[in-house]
This record gives structure tokens, C-alpha cells and sequence, in this order.
């Protein structure tokens, strides 16, 4: 029997020991590249084990390092963290093999530091997702940050390096600058840097302050890519593509809307949100970023830029979905971050194959090419209707409750949002696929497609159209998050 | 209030010595004047601290056999000896840096210094040059 | 035997330092110097942390010299205030002496280099003796002590670029009117109560209302202090001073010249007067809350500006004893812990950094600037990890020391209803990663130097290594300096109420 400790253990220390593992391995890239799916196949299955013991109520709970009085790093799971590590967890399976494929292919350098990275950045992912304080929380943030420095900044020219410093200066200033004083304003305020399943704030904050304080928490929490914050993004795109695939299509801003969601949830309380109206301005905002970054995305040639910025979109989905303080919507914004993150890697996964293959990396190139690739633009097409939120797509079911939730809450001008932004994702997701199968080709290419990028691809796809029939475990623990 | 004020004439002494002394650290920019300036500073210290150990009708504070003699408080005295100390110490280690200025830059007056000083800096920045001196074996 | 060392350690750990240093300078052979003065401070620092479980154990002690009982006699105090910069004074001296075995001889005449280790066991008498002393005037001659000792250990650094020279000339003339305004106010002081023993002063203090000369001598007494611990804007002779000295005795300075100061002034505001006086109040409010701002924000943007690596990371600690100062300032209790905890902190990161800086002058044979920094990181991997680690440290990154320091200095400011206070704190925090952000930048992005073949030195790199990891280990299990911060903070402000 092993006890629920020990899986927290397994899961949070599977991707640290492959970072430890990884640079010893550097003259022998066939075992160095094994290290990744292997990993990920180990933390999954700690994460599934998790994930079964809270949907039977119980609770992991694992204290590893008393820093000093009062502050610790501890891990304590909730329904949210188990969804979020397991997310992580599997997608880095498949991140993990895609990368090989895609490194192999490009004939890239520092391969080494690159694996030693990555995997560290999932680590802090899985910490972050199991964190059981607001510290622990903050400190596994700020280490996520600095491990994706060297991703983001990988191929160290010029523009690697402009967007190393954009990307640096937006999270680290926003998360020094807001985010930590906001937490020991919480620590001040309640004594105690715990956070509960119905939020700690109730009581302990005057509500007229409530909305500066999450203030402070929105626009320090960059990952989560709201307007003004979201800069990051873009210019993060230089990296190579399975960085932006799992780590900013995945880990990085999952860990910045989960963060949110916790926050929102267990910090402030749905309730206290819902009685003082502190999330008000956060409704608007989120709106706001979700049409702004879906009208831009139509005008982005380049396909990363494109995803980029619907990535940014999405997210809002999920900001909104927390900010409209009812339970139907928070459900509805925790299901989004799994629909999401499977039907955006597809599409990551596909625009780097695009370029490996084919050496493109701009939507105008792509016309007719749909059939020197069938299989690639087919995920691309299935991914698409994921995010646009079609069944029998997963993304259907998370739409479906963010709707209810906007209606519950009495804000029906979300629905009219949503609304614009599906037909707006529509237009500029299903432009590429369009182009590929139904345009004529304009030019002749060589097409040499690497097996180890072509498998994660289905794979990804099939659980984009499998989620949509397995969501029920995810909508049960998101009923235990909110009742 | 003539008479007050001029019955602690010793303070405006002090005062005066005082100024003097710190102007001319702050003001000239001639490094051996800065020294001087300062060894006027801490000669006004010294006559404040003299200056409080008087006693009115004490005599030096020198054990002698006369019985009910009023000595003026030693203890300043004791502290003025070590901060005369000290002082000599500061004198000395800065005249002696001024030696080693005059001769490493050739002058000893602050503008010509930073002058050359500045050249360098610019140099060590600019062409990236190595421009310590060497030991003088 | 121990019995005798025990009763008189707190001379023994002035005196040990004071007495070696007049044997080094007697001695020609490197070497031998080294050695010795390598002991002398190994031995400094087991009786400092003999001090540190006396105190701990036990209570206080208040030693007085030959005999004399104090408020007559010259007594020296150790208690859970001042014990904290001994730790720090004795543990940064020794590290460094370690470090200074390869660095010395590079930058050092071979026949000045026993004089120099006299210097320094004299400086590191001088700092000792500055802290454990307990009357007012013994500290002004232990201030020069330390002071003199360090100018000339400055000036040292005139036999490899005579820039030093002047910076040691600045760091002499500037030192010595601030130590003379110091006795000024000591005078002043005497004359108003007529002792010269901290302890008693503060009794007769509190018995004295409305006094010109009170408020006079307190003024004197602060601004001189100031000058030596380098509060803005009375910093002028520190960027030179530590840019321009050998690079072993940056090291030391940067680590522990200024805290000693730090620490002085802390026990004159809150144990020689008292923290609810107004005099005090409004002092710390109008004077030195807004320089302490200044110097934040002043400090970090000339460091941001500045080329040459080292004159940067000088301005960069006047940035950091701002954010002492401004923990001073905030005057609750927690804020005073968290001054000392980062009084601590910033000793293990600026002599880190400067270890690092140094180590990589060393192997280049040249003063480091923003311009021959590139590369260097992929030639010398140790030096580099340990460098990003203790520039994180800095900048306040989760898993370090610096981040303790912050998160204190934060958690005070803001249960003292200052919010503001604390995100300007934060605001230059952000700032500090700039400059840190373009030297790991330059040291990671660009080609080395070529052909060079740089071979990482055991004797360089160990005591660099053994700081960094104090720098993690003090991020990670932080309770012994915190529990040590607050009791010291307890006791300098708990005496009144």
C-alpha cells in the first residue's frame, strides 16, 4: 500500500530527478531522450493515483521543509491542483516524445541544456499544481519563471535574447511587484498563509478593499496573460516549438490561470466574491482581453503569433470564467484549462511539424500543401474544433458550462462575448486548414515528416475527441472544488 | 545677554574653528589644504571637550597635597589625549597617501586628479585597454 | 584553563586579532603571515560562536575592562543584539582570509603582502571591538581603529591602479569628519549627563526632558554614524573605496565594514534613546524613512547605469543598506528583526558576489567591465552557477537567503500600514534585476574571450562555493536567523516598554 504522501512524492519528484538525471547523460542522446517520456509516464501515474484519492474526499497532504516561523513548503492537494497535475503530467508524455522528434529534426544545439530545463519547468508546474500554501505556491512560480528562461532564450542571437529580457522583465517585475505583496497582505490579514476550500479573506478584509487586493493578484499573476500583462506571450514564441507547446500553451499559463482560480476560490471565497461584487471590474477586464487578442490573432500571419494570441484568449475564457463568482462558471473555467491545454498542443504540436517538415512558418505559405501533410492538418482541423467549442469536441463541454455560468450569474453580456469570440476563433483557426486542403498549392515543397512528431500528434488529437466522452471524473472533483 | 554671550566666548571659539575647519575640507581642492582643514575640525573638538571639564575656580587636574583643592573634571582630558592620538594617526596616513598621489598623478590638486582619473575610466570602458600600473618592483 | 578563556572571551575576541596583527607584520615570510592570520580568525570565529551559545544559554555579559566596574570603567556587552554581527564579522573574516591566499598575491606586492595581513586582523579587531563595546567614547576609538586600518587597506590597491590612492584619500577625510561629528555628539552628550556607558546613558536620558544640547549631541551622533555606514547621501567614499581596493579587501568591506556602523546606529536609536520619544520618532520618520527611499532607488539606478562591475555592485549596496536602514525606520519590532535579518543576509550575498567578480578578474588578469564580462560564464561553470545563485540571492528570488530578508522586511512594512513603503521596496527589488539581469546576460549569451584556457582554482573557488551554499541553506532553513534576529530585536526594543 502506498500511502498518499508517497505519490505526491513520486509525481513532484519524477520530473526533478530527470533534471539531475539528464546533464550526466549528455554523451548518450538515445538513454538522455528516453528520460523524458519515461518521467512522464511515472508522474502520471502518481498523478492518476492522486487524482482517484481526492475524488473519494480525501485529501494528500505532505510537508517537506519548515523555512522558518509560520512559513513552510508544504504540498496539499485539491481538486483543482489534482486536475492541473494531471494535465501536466500526461501532456508531458507526449510533449516530452514530440521534442525528440522535433530537436532531432531541426538538428538543434545545446540539446542537453534544453532537456535539463524542460524538465525542471514541469517540476515547478507540479509543484505549483500541488502547492498547499500561498509561499509554497509563490516560490515554485518564481522557480518556473527562471527555468524557462534558458527554453525561451535557447537559440541565445539577437532575438532570442530581446525576448528573453521582454519575457524576464514582464514576469519577474509583475510577480515581485504585485503578486508578493499581495500574498503577505493575505498573511498579515489572516495571520497565516494558508488558503481554504471557501476562501480565508471572509471577515478579515473590509470589503472596499477587496477589489484592490485582487487587483494586485490579477495583474500580478503574468501568467495568466491579461491585458496590460501579456506581452510575455508573443515575444515568447521565438522559442523552440515544443517549449511553446507545453510549456506556454501547458505549464507556464496553466500555472498562471490555475493560480488565478486558486486565488479566486480559495483565498477569496465565491462567496465573498459574489456578496461584495469584488470581481466585478476582473469581468470586464477578462472580457475585454478575450475580444481585444481574438481580433488580433485574425490579422497575425505568422502561425505561432496566431496561436499566441489566441492562447492569451483562451486563458481570459478561463479569468472570466473565475471572475463571474458562480459555481457553474468556476466548473466550467477548471473543465476549460483541460480542454484547452489538449486542443491547444495539437495545434503547437502541428505548427512545429509545419516547420520541421516543411520549413514554413507562415499561414500565407500554406496553400494546397493540405495534401503532402493530410494527417497533420487533420489534428489541426480537429484541434481547431475543439477550441471553437464543437462536439463532439472536448472544448464543447467547457464552453457549455461557462455559458451556464454566465447566465447563472446574472452578467448576460458574457454570453453575447462568448458568442463573438467563438465565431471569431472559428475565422481564424479553420483559415488554416481551409488554406491547406481546399486552396491551390502555389509552389512545390519537400516534405520530410520525423515519425516521433507525427505520433504525439494523433495522440493528442484522440484525447481532444476522447476527453469530450471521459470528462465526467474532471466535472465530479470540479463539484467537490465548489460545494 | 552681552555678558552671557561673551562669558561662553569659548563655544564661539569653538564654533569659529569649526566652520574654518570644515570649509576647508569641503571647499579647496587642494588635497594637502583638506588635511589642514581637517586637523582644524578636530582641534575644535578638542577645545569643546576642554571647555566642558572646566570647573569655575577648578585648577588642573593634578593630584596635589592641598586639601579642598576644586580640580577641574579629568576626564575630558583623558579623551582629548586619545582623540589627539587618533588625530595624529588620520594626519599622518593622509599625508603620507598625498605623497603617493603626488607622485603617482603629479599634482595633488582634485581637478587635475579627476581629470586624469576620468581619461582613464573612459579608456577602461571605451577601448576595453588594461590601464593599471604595474608593481613597481 | 578554559575556565579563564570562557570568563574573558568578549576581550579575547577583540584582543586575539588586535595582538596577531603586531606579530604578522613582524614576520617576512607570505606564507607563514597567512597562516597565521588564517588561525587567528578560525579561532576569532569558534569564540564568537562560544559567545553566541553563552548568550544564549545563559544571559548577557557585561565585561569590565581591568576590572574597573562599569559606568566608571569601560565595559564591553555582549547580548543577543550585539551578538549578531560578531557572527557576522568573525565568519565573513575567516571565509575571506581563505579566499585571499591566491587573490593577494596577484594584485599585491610579495614584500607588503605580511603588512597587509597585519591590516587586515587589524581592521577585523577594530569591526569586533566597534560592536562588543559598550561605552561611548571606546567606541569612537575602535570606529577609527577599523577606520584607519581599512583606508590603508585601501590604499593598498594604489600599487595596481592609483585610482585607489584617492578613493583612499576620500575614504579618510570623509571618515574621520564623520567620526569627529561623532564625538562632537559624544561630547555633548557627556556634558548633559555625565557618562560615557551606553547603558547608563540611556538611564539618564529618559530622565531628561527638553534639552537643545539632548537633541544636539543625538544629532551629531547620528550623522557621524551615518557617514561610516554609508547612508545616502553621506555614501560618497563607498563606490571608489570598494571599487579601486584590492579585491580581497572588497570582499571583506563590502561584507562587514558598513554592518558594524548598521549596527551602531540601530543600538543608538532604540537602546540609548527611546523609541517612543518624539525626538526619535520623528527622526526616523523624516530623516532617515525618506533617505533610506533615496538610497533604494538611488543606488540601483547609478548601479544600472555603471560599467565597471565593481563600482556596480558598490552602488548596489548602498541600495541594499537602504533597505536596512528603511527596516530600521519602519520602528516596530518586526521591522528592527528584519533589518537584522538582512543585515545578515546581504553579508553572505555581497560577499559572494564580490568573491565571484574577483575570482573572474583573477583569471583574466583584468579589471572586470560590463564589455570583457562576455562569455566568461561558459569558461569558468562554478564561478558562474554561483554567481547567477547569490545575483538571484540579490534580487530576492524565492529558495534564498535575500528572499527571508525581503519577505521580513515586507510582512513589517505592511503590518505597519505601509503598503506604499513596501512596493517602492519591491519597486527597486525589480530595478535590482535589471543590472544583475544584464551582467548574467553578458557573462551566458556572448563568445568567450578566445584562446584562453581558464583552469577554475580549488583555493578560489571553495570559499565562493561555501557561501553560496550558506546563501541557499539560510533561504531554505531560515529559523536560526530569524529566531536570532527577533530575540536581538526583542531586546533592543523591549528594555523600554
Amino acid at each position: 500500500m502506498i500511502s498518499l504522501e508517497t505519490y505526491i512524492l513520486i509525481t513532484i519528484l519524477s520530473p526533478l530527478i530527470v533534471f539531475l538525471v539528464t546533464p550526466l547523460l549528455s554523451r548518450n542522446p538515445n538513454l538522455r531522450d528516453l528520460l523524458g517520456p519515461l518521467g512522464g509516464v511515472i508522474s502520471s501515474y502518481g498523478a492518476i493515483e492522486i487524482m482517484n484519492a481526492v475524488l473519494e474526499g480525501k485529501i494528500p497532504k505532505l510537508d517537506v521543509l519548515d523555512i522558518a516561523d509560520g512559513i513552510k513548503i508544504g504540498f496539499e492537494v485539491t481538486p483543482l491542483g489534482a486536475i492541473f497535475g494531471l494535465v501536466a503530467s500526461v501532456l508531458w508524455i507526449f510533449a516530452a516524445i514530440y521534442s525528440v522528434g522535433y530537436m532531432r529534426g531541426n538538428q538543434e544545439k545545446n540539446q542537453t541544456r534544453f532537456y535539463t530545463f524542460y524538465a525542471m519547468a514541469v517540476h515547478a508546474a507540479l509543484c505549483i499544481a500541488y502547492s498547499g500554501d500561498l509561499l509554497t505556491l509563490f516560490i515554485f512560480y518564481e522557480v518556473l519563471t527562471f527555468s524557462t528562461y534558458p527554453l525561451v532564450a535557447h537559440k541565445q542571437n539577437e532575438l532570442a535574447q530581446k525576448a528573453g529580457r521582454l519575457y524576464m522583465s514582464i514576469l519577474v517585475g509583475s510577480s515581485v511587484i504585485f503578486l508578493l505583496p499581495a500574498i503577505i497582505c493575505v498573511w498579515v490579514l489572516t495571520g497565516s498563509l494558508d488558503m481554504s476550500k471557501n476562501g480565508v479573506l471572509e471577515g478579515n478584509l473590509n470589503p472596499e478593499y477587496a477589489p484592490y487586493l485582487l487587483a494586485m493578484f490579477a495583474f500580478g499573476i503574468g501568467k495568466a496573460a491579461l491585458i496590460p500583462i501579456h506581452k510575455w506571450l508573443p515575444a515568447a514564441m521565438v522559442a523552440p516549438t515544443p517549449v511553446s507547446a507545453l510549456l506556454h500553451a501547458v505549464a507556464v499559463v496553466k500555472a498562471g490561470v490555475f493560480t488565478m482560480l486558486l486565488i479566486l476560490t480559495n483565498v477569496f471565497g465565491i462567496d465573498f466574491l459574489s456578496k461584495t461584487g469584488a470581481s466585478t471590474w476582473l469581468i470586464w477586464l477578462a472580457s475585454f482581453t478575450l475580444l481585444i487578442t481574438s481580433i488580433i490573432a485574425i490579422y497575425k500571419d505568422d502561425i505561432k503569433a496566431r496561436l499566441a494570441y489566441s492562447t492569451i484568449s483562451q486563458l481570459s475564457y478561463i479569468t472570466l470564467g473565475g471572475a463571474l463568482a458562480s459555481a457553474m462558471a468556476t466548473q466550467g473555467a477548471v473543465l476549460h484549462i483541460v480542454t484547452h491545454a489538449a486542443g491547444k498542443i495539437t495545434l503547437f504540436f502541428v505548427a512545429g511539424a509545419i516547420y520541421v517538415g516543411a520549413k514554413m512558418s507562415k499561414i500565407s505559405e500554406l496553400n494546397g500543401h493540405g495534401k503532402s501533410m493530410p494527417l497533420i492538418f487533420l489534428a489541426f482541423f480537429i484541434g481547431s474544433l475543439s477550441i471553437i467549442g464543437v462536439p463532439p469536441m472536448a472544448g464543447s463541454w467547457s464552453k457549455f458550462f461557462l455559458m451556464l455560468g454566465a447566465a447563472e450569474s446574472g452578467h448576460l453580456f458574457v454570453l453575447v462575448v462568448f458568442s463573438i469570440s467563438t465565431i471569431l476563433n472559428a475565422y481564424y483557426l479553420m483559415e488554416i486548414p481551409a488554406r491547406a486542403f481546399f486552396l491551390k498549392k502555389d509552389r512545390e515543397i519537400k516534405v520530410k515528416m520525423p515519425t516521433l512528431i507525427t505520433i504525439p500528434i494523433i495522440c493528442t488529437c484522440f484525447l481532444t475527441i476522447i476527453l469530450f466522452f471521459a470528462m465526467e471524473p474532471f466535472q465530479k472533483l470540479t463539484s467537490i472544488m465548489v460545494n | 545677554m552681552i555678558s552671557s554671550s561673551l562669558g561662553v566666548w569659548n563655544y564661539w571659539v569653538v564654533f569659529l574653528l569649526m566652520m574654518i575647519g570644515l570649509f576647508l575640507v569641503i571647499g579647496r581642492k587642494n588635497l594637502l589644504k583638506k588635511i589642514v582643514g581637517l586637523t582644524i575640525f578636530q582641534t575644535s573638538v578638542f577645545l569643546l571637550y576642554i571647555t566642558f571639564g572646566k570647573i569655575q575656580g577648578g585648577t588642573a587636574p593634578i593630584l596635589n597635597n592641598i586639601n579642598n583643592t576644586i580640580y577641574s573634571n579629568p576626564l575630558p582630558h583623558v579623551l582629548i589625549l586619545t582623540a589627539i592620538v587618533v588625530g595624529v594617526a588620520t594626519t599622518a596616513l593622509g599625508l603620507s597617501l598625498v605623497l603617493r598621489i603626488n607622485s603617482e598623478y603629479g599634482s595633488i590638486e582634485e581637478d587635475d586628479i579627476s581629470a586624469q582619473d576620468l581619461v582613464d575610466y573612459h579608456d577602461l570602458i571605451e577601448t576595453n585597454k588594461n590601464v593599471s600600473v604595474k608593481f613597481k618592483k | 584553563m578554559t575556565d579563564i578563556i570562557i570568563k574573558n572571551l568578549p576581550i579575547l575576541v577583540v584582543i586575539c586579532p588586535l595582538m596577531m596583527s603586531l606579530i604578522v607584520v613582524l614576520i617576512p615570510y607570505n606564507f607563514l603571515s597567512w597562516v597565521i592570520t588564517l588561525s587567528t580568525t578560525f579561532i576569532t570565529f569558534i569564540f564568537s560562536l562560544l559567545l553566541y551559545q553563552e548568550v544564549y544559554l545563559h544571559t548577557s555579559i557585561s565585561y569590565a575592562l581591568g576590572n574597573w566596574a562599569p559606568p566608571l570603567g569601560i565595559e564591553y556587552v555582549i547580548d543577543k543584539v550585539s551578538i549578531v554581527p560578531i557572527i557576522i564579522i568573525s565568519l565573513i573574516s575567516f571565509i575571506t582570509t581563505i579566499f585571499s591566499s591566491k587573490i593577494m598575491p596577484a594584485e599585491i606586492n610579495s614584500s607588503s603582502i605580511s603588512k597587509v595581513y597585519s591590516l587586515w586582523l587589524l581592521a577585523i579587531a577594530g569591526l569586533i571591538g566597534l560592536v562588543t563595546t559598550g561605552d561611548a567614547f571606546n567606541l569612537f576609538v575602535f570606529l577609527e581603529i577599523s577606520s584607519l586600518a581599512s583606508v590603508a587597506l585601501v590604499a593598498m590597491g594604489g600599487q595596481k591602479d592609483k585610482q585607489g590612492l584617492v578613493a583612499a584619500y576620500n575614504y579618510l577625510v570623509l571618515g574621520a569628519v564623520g567620526a569627529t561629528l561623532y564625538v562632537i555628539g559624544v561630547g555633548l552628550l557627556y556634558g548633559i549627563t555625565g557618562t560615557l556607558n551606553l547603558a547608563d546613558l540611556s538611564k539618564r536620558i529618559a530622565e531628561i526632558n527638553d534639552n537643545k544640547a539632548l537633541i544636539a549631541g543625538f544629532g551629531f551622533m547620528i550623522i557621524g554614524i551615518m557617514v561610516k555606514a554609508a547612508v545616502f547621501p553621506l555614501h560618497i567614499w563607498l563606490p571608489r573605496a570598494y571599487a579601486y581596493a584590492p579585491s580581497a579587501v572588497s570582499v571583506l568591506l563590502a561584507a562587514t565594514a558598513t554592518k558594524a556602523s548598521l549596527y551602531i546606529l540601530a543600538r543608538i536609536l532604540f537602546s540609548v534613546f527611546d523609541i517612543s520619544d518624539t525626538l526619535i520618532i520623528n527622526t526616523l520618520q523624516y530623516v532617515i524613512l525618506p533617505l533610506s527611499i533615496l538610497a533604494m532607488f538611488a543606488g540601483t539606478i547609478m548601479a544600472i547605469f555603471e560599467k565597471d562591475i565593481k563600482r556596480l555592485l558598490a552602488h548596489s549596496s548602498i541600495a541594499q543598506i537602504g533597505y536596512i536602514t528603511l527596516a530600521f525606520a519602519i520602528g516596530t519590532k518586526a521591522s528592527v528583526a528584519a533589518g537584522f535579518i538582512h543585515l545578515f543576509n546581504h553579508a553572505l550575498i555581497k560577499g559572494a558576489l564580490f568573491m565571484a567578480i574577483t575570482s573572474m578578474s583573477f583569471y583574466i588578469n583584468k579589471r572586470i567591465t560590463i564589455n570583457n564580462l562576455s562569455g566568461l560564464g561558459r569558461e569558468m561553470p562554478i564561478t558562474f552557477v554561483c554567481f547567477v545563485i547569490c545575483s538571484l540571492s540579490l534580487a530576492g528570488i524565492p529558495l534564498t537567503a535575500g528572499f527571508i530578508s525581503k519577505l521580513y522586511i515586507i510582512k513589517a512594512s505592511i503590518s505597519a500600514d505601509g503598503i506604499w513603503i513596501a512596493m517602492l521596496i519591491l519597486a527597486s527589488s525589480a530595478l535590482s534585476v535589471v543590472y544583475l539581469w544584464k551582467m548574467i546576460e553578458a557573462l551566458w549569451f556572448h563568445e568567450g574571450p578566445k584562446n584562453l584556457l581558464i583552469k577554475e582554482n580549488s583555493l578560489v573557488y571553495i570559499p565562493l562555493l561555501i557561501i553560496t551554499f550558506l546563501n541557499i541553506y539560510f533561504g531554505l532553513d531560515a529559523s536560526l536567523v530569524v529566531n536570532s534576529s527577533f530575540e536581538a530585536s526583542e531586546q533592543l526594543l523591549g528594555a523600554r516598554k
